[in-house]
């Protein structure tokens, strides 16, 4: 196994997880135990500024939501390509930077492709 | 170090749990967000296996994205997810036999599998040039040199995917208001303004 030593500059950030979930389980159990429990259908209905709800929260929703978040979803996916490219840019020498040039620049592509399309046009 | 081993063990072992409750959760909802769990958890794992890059990455792109778009499909899509698990139980048989086949290939490669003899050496071989480096500068020292072709290939399926998502979902639809430069540019005053003379107390 490589060396192991890195792995101690994590160890605030376990500890720190571990603090904020025995505070979160903390919280949820105590008032689970300690609190006083007297539910009612009142209580326990969903709250919508005092009346009942007018109907359920599965409806037919504008595919174009999906449409924004698949493509989203894309570009995240080429910055996660940027942050290695750009760490190393000064010992991958020309290749790698245009190995680069040419990923950015099939993308592109497919930008102007979905602009023209208008495909980021919502009205 | 034993506060590694119980790391590795914390994180297996809630992974596994929340893996089990994703596909026992009775509401899809609570589903989704075990697989968040699980998500999290398989980072902490890469990160204790020194894949700190692909650890955070797998944070930022399948908990920020990919599972709030599960998350946004499970809410919102008008199905009845009881009525959707009504008759699952008859597949139960099916299910057990591909599962079955597919842990008897596992364990006939588990059982033939060999180590080449000079494996060890070529495994040491690699990480000495990248002993100076961090985690990050390592990966982009190879990714876009060495796996050139594997990189555009990336990028290739990341284009069909853009299109495939936009030719599938994207219909032209009436009454959207477009900005076009060029016609708008092209408006005369003429073409849209008309001035008349009104006498007064007459309409147009």
């Amino acid at each position: 196994m490589a060396s192991q030593e890195f792995l101690i500059q994590y160890l605030p950030i376990l500890l720190f997880m571990a603090v904020a979930v025995g505070m979160s389980v903390v919280m949820v159990l105590g008032s689970l135990l300690f609190g006083k429990q007297n539910p009612d259908p009142e209580k326990l209905s969903a709250y919508e500024c005092g009346f009942d709800a007018f109907s359920d929260s599965r409806n037919k929703f504008d595919v174009r939501f999906y449409l924004v978040t698949l493509l989203f979803i894309i570009f995240d996916l080429e910055i996660a390509f940027l942050f290695p490219w750009a760490v190393a840019l000064g010992k991958i020498g020309m290749f790698g930077f245009f190995s680069m040039v040419i990923f950015l620049g099939i993308l592109t592509v497919g930008f102007i492709y979905e602009w023209k399309k208008g495909a980021l046009d919502w009205e | 170090m034993i506060v590694q081993a119980l790391a590795f063990y914390l994180f297996a072992g809630i992974l596994t749990l929340s893996a089990l409750m994703v596909i026992s959760a009775r509401n899809p909802v609570h589903s989704v967000l075990f697989l968040i769990l699980a998500f999290f958890n398989a980072a902490g794992l890469f990160v204790l296996l020194g894949a700190e890059f692909v650890g955070l990455i797998l944070v930022i792109v399948y908990v920020g994205a990919v599972a709030v778009l599960f998350l946004f499909v499970v809410m919102m899509l008008d199905i009845s997810f009881s009525d959707l698990r009504k008759g699952a139980m008859q597949y139960v048989p099916i299910g057990l036999g591909i599962g079955g086949i597919l842990l008897g290939e596992l364990m006939i490669i588990y059982g033939g599998w060999k180590f080449a003899p000079n494996m060890s050496e070529n495994l040491a071989a690699p990480l000495l040039r990248f002993e100076s480096s961090s985690n990050t500068q390592s990966l982009g020292m190879i990714l876009y040199t060495d796996y050139v072709l594997a990189f555009q290939l990336a990028g290739l399926v990341l284009f069909v995917a853009m299109v495939g998502a936009i030719v599938l979902t994207h219909r032209t639809r009436a009454g959207v208001r477009r900005q076009s430069v060029a016609e708008q540019q092209k408006r005369r005053p003429e073409d849209v303004l008309e001035i008349r003379k009104i006498t007064s107390r007459t309409g147009v």
